[in-house]
This record gives structure tokens, sequence and C-alpha cells, in this order.
């Protein structure tokens, strides 16, 4: 072996395969020996997989390091697998502590306006997640997402002023109409694709809006909306002081909504919708029907908004036609491409960061330090939308995936910490390439 | 009769309005698959800009020739934003159709925001010839000036449109690319210079159209464009993308079902509307005068 190389380098002719060929078989034990190296199994997906026989050379310390990494790695994925849970029930126990977070909130935690305003955002970033079901994850561009949470939020402000039945049969039968309508809405819409369906979805929506604000029958109340009888909700619902239970209510919403669709991501209809998103053709000559498909995610994406409205409404105390128009919509699209579409909390967050700013620039705007810039600047800085627009515009330019591709741009931090779960890296990647594609 | 002459003059009008709308979004969509949700603002910023010609600029005026100088510098500022807008935002993002249309909606929530911050929410009196707030009688009916004003501009768009596609070169190219844009490329032809001419003349035609919504409703608000733009979008997929004639045969259903619809049973005209996009897309999903299983469908 060893005379080999000797006897070709005395000819001179093969030189060229030599340095190809050794530094690949140099290198290759190097890679197992160097501590740094592990960073390339991390990615990998079983967290086992950073065991790796340490080389020869390698010593003590390497196989603490290794030993110390196997140890970190473990108690991550535990971590990052309750993450989750561990964050919800952080959330759940808001209401008791009364600290104060100086920048963000003006109220300690647990008052009712902080709780009230926290609630709203929870509420956006449910609906938010429950539109990237159809925009990230099945790759529709969908216009009309408002409909279905105004139609629950409508409906059962509605049944309650109408009917004389309890709350949870106004909410159940509410959420069960609007998925109806959902289904039937979506049956005609998607015979369109892409474009054309989100014209479409806009045109359907515009109906909603129109139906809103004309007042049909006395029913939805007009432009002033229709608020709801204090009387007949439980008491449990009324009053500032039971703010904390709207909050949960809330806190229960982002988090059915995010079981579900995360359900449907780790099941097998979840990689088909994926695979609708990317190719339909392909899905269709596998022998399923993309149709089929894209319907089941516009009628549990309908449905989910559906619940969203109920609590929104109960929220608020009221349904107004802002509920039905196309700017909500088009927010909820900021939104889910703010926090970076397909990916598994981004959505979420992106809501939460867009209702929040929503709410807090219309403070900021009519603050005095505003007041003071000259006219020019004080203008625009006082119209909320006006800075997220903007924002938005950069954001589709610069950061295709979002927060959560945000994230993944902190490369170091990411290494330190190995993921466990395929879809937490590729699920970013993905995102922001479904954010290019055409549908 | 004098009823039915009415509803069917006015609803000609309608259609004029839409048409003025529709034929920019289904061109620039024909040509580059680009949904243009910023539309809306083109039709405000027309509005504004001859609302402040009018009341600011010399020599423009709301009567007689000082009007046609203000619609002038409101279309002439439409297409210069369109302009604007093609060269710096969509350009970039050629061929991210959804990244385009993203930009659009972000562009179409500011620029509303901005008109709003600088003008304020509320609805100001539009100024307008006295001329287009009397009335015409035809065939005994009272037919308002406005509305045959709308008719009368959005035929001769049409016209103009149809003549400049069919007999200079650029309509050439443009209706070539609307057809195959991969071929009229290959063969050397930069299709994205036309495509900047198309989007100046939908952003002349969509200022037009919000002067005229103007000079209609007498006032001018920030969310006006948007609201119109959704009928646009309506008519464009009910006349099948990227054709000029099929849009305006959809306008002129939408705005005559529209107009008498609404006059038997008041607020039924728009889900009458919609309800003609259901069945026109269950019928033939590529719209009237689109091509089945073409490109864009």
């Amino acid at each position: 072996m060893s005379t080999e190389p000797v006897a070709r380098d005395l000819t001179g002719t093969t030189e060229r395969p030599n340095p190809a060929a050794s530094p690949s078989a140099s290198v290759q034990p190097g890679v197992i020996e160097h501590s740094g190296a592990t960073v390339q199994p991390s990615v990998v997906e079983h967290p086992g997989a950073t065991e790796r026989p340490s080389g020869p050379a390698g010593g003590g310390r390497t196989r603490i390091w290794s030993t110390v990494r196997r140890f970190l790695s473990r108690i991550w994925s535990t971590v990052r697998r309750f993450l989750p849970v561990g964050v919800l029930v952080l959330l759940a126990a808001v209401p008791y502590t009364n600290l104060r977070i100086p920048v963000l909130f003006d109220r300690p935690l647990n008052a009712p306006g902080t709780l009230h305003l926290i609630a709203i955002c929870l509420v956006f970033g449910g609906l938010a997640l429950s539109y990237d079901l159809m925009f990230g994850r099945t790759g529709m561009l969908s216009f009309g997402h408002a409909l279905y949470f105004a139609a629950g939020g409508y409906g059962t402000a509605i049944l309650l002023a109408q009917t004389s039945w309890p709350l949870w049969t106004v909410a159940l039968v509410a959420v069960v109409g609007a998925t109806v309508l959902a289904a039937l809405l979506g049956s005609v819409a998607l015979r369109t694709k892409g474009i054309a369906f989100a014209m479409v979805t806009l045109a359907f929506a515009q109906i909603g809006a129109i139906a809103a604000s004309r007042n049909p029958g006395r029913l939805t109340g007009g432009e002033e909306g229709l608020s709801l009888d204090g009387r007949r909700l439980p008491e449990a619902l009324v009053g500032v002081v039971n703010t904390v239970n709207l909050y949960w209510l809330a806190l229960a919403f982002v988090a059915l909504v995010a079981f579900v669709v995360h359900r449907i991501d780790d099941a097998p209809a979840g990689r088909v919708l994926a695979a609708v998103r990317d190719d339909d053709r392909r899905v269709d000559v596998l022998g399923l029907s993309p149709y089929r498909y894209r319907l089941l995610a516009f009628v549990i994406a309908g449905a989910l908004a559906s619940i969203g409205g109920v609590v929104y409404v109960l929220l608020i105390g009221g349904a107004n036609p802002g509920l039905t128009s196309s700017d909500l919509t088009l927010s909820l699209l900021v939104m889910v491409v703010l926090g970076g579409p397909g990916t598994r909390w981004g959505p979420v967050a992106g809501g939460v960061v867009f209702a929040y700013l929503d709410h807090r620039l219309t403070a900021v705007g009519t603050s005095e330090a505003v007041e003071r810039l000259p006219s020019v600047l004080s203008g625009p800085l006082s119209e909320p939308l006006f800075i997220l627009g903007t924002v938005f515009i950069l954001a589709v330019y610069f950061f295709p995936g979002g927060l959560a591709g945000l994230a993944h741009r902190l490369g170091p931090l990411q290494r330190l910490l190995p993921s466990r779960v395929p879809g937490g890296v590729s699920g970013g990647t993905s995102g922001g390439a479904s954010g290019r594609m055409p549908s | 009769m004098s009823t039915f002459i009415l509803l069917l003059l006015t609803g000609l009008g309608l259609a004029g309005l839409y048409y003025l709308v529709a034929s920019g979004l289904s061109l620039v969509f024909g040509l580059a698959d680009v949904l243009n949700f910023a539309h809306g603002l083109f039709l405000s910023v027309g509005a504004y800009a001859t609302w402040w010609a009018a009341t600011s600029l010399p020599g423009a005026g709301s009567e007689g020739f000082g009007f046609v100088l203000a619609v002038a510098f409101g279309v002439v500022a439409g297409a210069v934003i369109a302009s604007i807008v093609e060269l710096v935002l969509i350009r970039p993002l050629y061929r991210r159709t959804i990244a385009q249309v993203l930009v659009t909606v972000g562009l179409s929530l500011a620029g509303v925001a901005l008109l709003q911050a600088i003008w304020g929410a509320d609805p100001r009196p539009f100024p307008r010839p006295a001329w287009a707030s009397k009335v015409t009688m035809i065939g005994g009916a009272a037919v308002p000036n406005s509305s045959l004003l709308l008719a009368a501009s959005a035929a001769v768009v049409l016209a103009g449109l149809l003549a400049f596609l069919r007999f200079t070169r650029v309509g050439l190219v443009i209706r070539a690319g609307v057809e195959d844009r991969a071929m009229v490329t290959a063969l050397g032809i930069d299709v994205r210079k036309a495509f900047t001419l198309v989007f100046a003349i939908g952003g002349a035609a969509a200022a037009l159209a919000g002067i005229l919504a103007g000079v209609q409703f007498s006032v001018v608000s920030p969310g006006q464009g948007t609201s119109l733009l959704i009928f646009g979008f309506i008519v464009v997929v009910i006349g099948g993308m990227g054709s000029v004639t099929g849009t305006a045969w959809a306008a002129a259903a939408v705005g005559l079902l529209q107009q008498f619809v609404n006059y038997y049973a008041p607020g039924l005209g728009d889900i009458c509307v919609v309800a003609l996009l259901a069945v026109v897309l269950l019928v033939r999903p590529q719209g009237l005068a689109g091509v089945a299983g073409g490109a864009h469908a």
C-alpha cells in the first residue's frame, strides 16, 4: 500500500489522483475525532447518531465531551418535546402573577387590561395558524378566511340575540354552521387553483362583509355591529373581574388549533397536504385526489377559524363588520408570512406579534413623543397598518422565512442545541420555499 | 319602459366603472401572472391626485378645461405610481408569483394607511363639474350624466386598448406575451419592457376609474379603491384572465345584473354577482373567454 504512491510520484504522470484521494482518506477519521465535527451528526434525526465510535487517537477528553454532548442532547430533546406544554402551563399561570414587564405592558400581568390584550393576541395567533394550514402547509392562497371567523362570531352573536339557547349550544351550532359553509363554498372555489382561487375566495368573503354591514332583517346590527347581551351569557364570562376566564378560553383555543394542526402535520394526511403544495400533479398520478385534500384543509381551517370567531366575540363582547373585512384576511396573510409559513410555531408567533403591534402602535402613534415630530413623520407613524405593511414588504424581500426563518439564521446557537425532530429544521426551509413557489 | 332604459344606462355606467378597474388587472395578470392588490391603491391615488389638483394646482379646477387638466393630472399620477411600483417592487421578484402578490398586499395596506394618515379616514367632497350632477332625458328616462360619462369613457378606453393591441408592434408583443411568454422571450424580445408599459396603462385606467368613481359618488375616501377592486377581481375571473374583450363582456354582465337586481330587491344585486361567479366557475372554470386548460388555468 505505502509503496504505491511513491512509485506513482516517481513517474510524475499520475500525480493528480493522489491529492484527490488522500485528503478524503485522511480527513475521514478526523471527522470522528474532532469535537466540533459532531455538529454535522446533530442534524441527523436520531440523537443516538451523535454516539459515534471515537477514533483510536481520540483520548479521554473527546470521550468525556461526547458523553456530555449526548447527555445535553438527551435533555434538550426531552425539553423540546415538553416545551410547548411547559409554555402552555406558564401562560395558564400568568393570571396568578403580578409581575410587571416594563416596556411591553403598562400594567402588571394579571391586570384585566393586560390579560385582555394577551388574550386577543392569542386568538389571532391561533387564527393565523389555522390559516397556515391552507397557506403554508397546503399552498392555497385564500383571501376569504375572515369569512369563517366572522361566521363563527356573528353566528354566536345572532343566535344569542334571537334564541333562548344556552351559550354552549349556540357556539356549537355556530361552529357547525360555519363548517358547513366552508365545505359548500370550498367545494366551489376549489374548482379553481392559484390566483383564481384567491380571487374567488375574496369574492365570497365580500358577500359576508356586505351582508354584515347591510343589516338584512335587522339581524347583524349593520355598521355598528351586534353587542352581546350580558344576561344571556354564563356569569363566569361577564364583567372585568372574569377577564381571566376569557383569557383561559383564548389560551385553550390556541392550544386546540396547535394540537389539531400539528396532529395533521404528523399524520399521513399532512404529508399528502405538503405533496399537494409541492406538486399536485404528482399526487394526482399517485392516485390521490388533490381536490379532496385541499377541501379537507379548507374545511378544517374554516372550522378552526369559526371557533376562533366564537372566542373573539366573547372576548370583545360583540360582533362588528370589521370581522368580515378583507383587511382582516390580508392581515392574516401578513401574520403568517411574518411568522414563517409552514413552520410549527411561526404562524402563532406572527399572529401574536402582529396583533400586539397593531394594538400598541396605535398607542405609540398618539403618544407625545410622536406628536412632537413634524407632521410628515407623525402622520404615517400614527397608522399601525402603514408600519406593519412596510415591515411586511421588507420581510418578503429580506426574510422570506419570517420569524421562524430568522431563528434558523442564528447559526451558532442552533448548532449548540441539537434538534431532535427533523421537522424542526426542514420545516423552516420548506416554509421558505413555499413562500416562493407558485401554487 | 323609461325605468328599463334608466336601469340599462346606469347599469352600463357601472359596467364601465368595473371595466376600467378590471382591464388593467386582467392585462397585468395575463402577461405576468401578478395578482395586483395594489391596483386599488392606484384608484385612490388617481382620485386624490385629481382632488388635490382641482383645489391646489394653478390652472386646474372643477369646471371645464380646468377639470380636464385635473383629470389628466390624476391619470398621469396613477400611471407614474404604477410604473414606479413595477420597476422598484415587482421586477426584482420576477417569476416569484406568490412573493409578488404578497408585496402588492403589503403595498395596498401601507398605501391606504398612508393616504389615511395624510388626508384622514373621512370621505372628502370630490370636485365635480356642475353638469356631472345633472341628468339627461333619454327615451323618457332621466339618466345621470355621470353614468353616461362612465360608460362613454370605458367605451373609449376599450376601443383604444383594442386598437393599441391590434395595430401597434408593442401591442403585438403584449398579445403574444399573454399567449406564451416563454416563446416571446425565446425570440429575443424583452417582455419586461412591455410589462412595465402594461402596468402603466393599467395604472392610468385605474386612476381614471378612481376619478370617475369620485365624480359618480361625489366623495373620495382612502378605502374606496379597495372595495371597487373586489368587483374588479370578480369581473376578471368571469371574463377569463388576460382577455380584453372577455373582461368587457363580463363587466357589462356584472354591471347590468347588479343594477337590475338591486332595483327590484335592494342589496341582493351584489349577492347575485357572486352567485354568477360561482355558476361561471362551475360551468366554465376558465372564464368566458378563457382557453380550456390554458397556461393560466
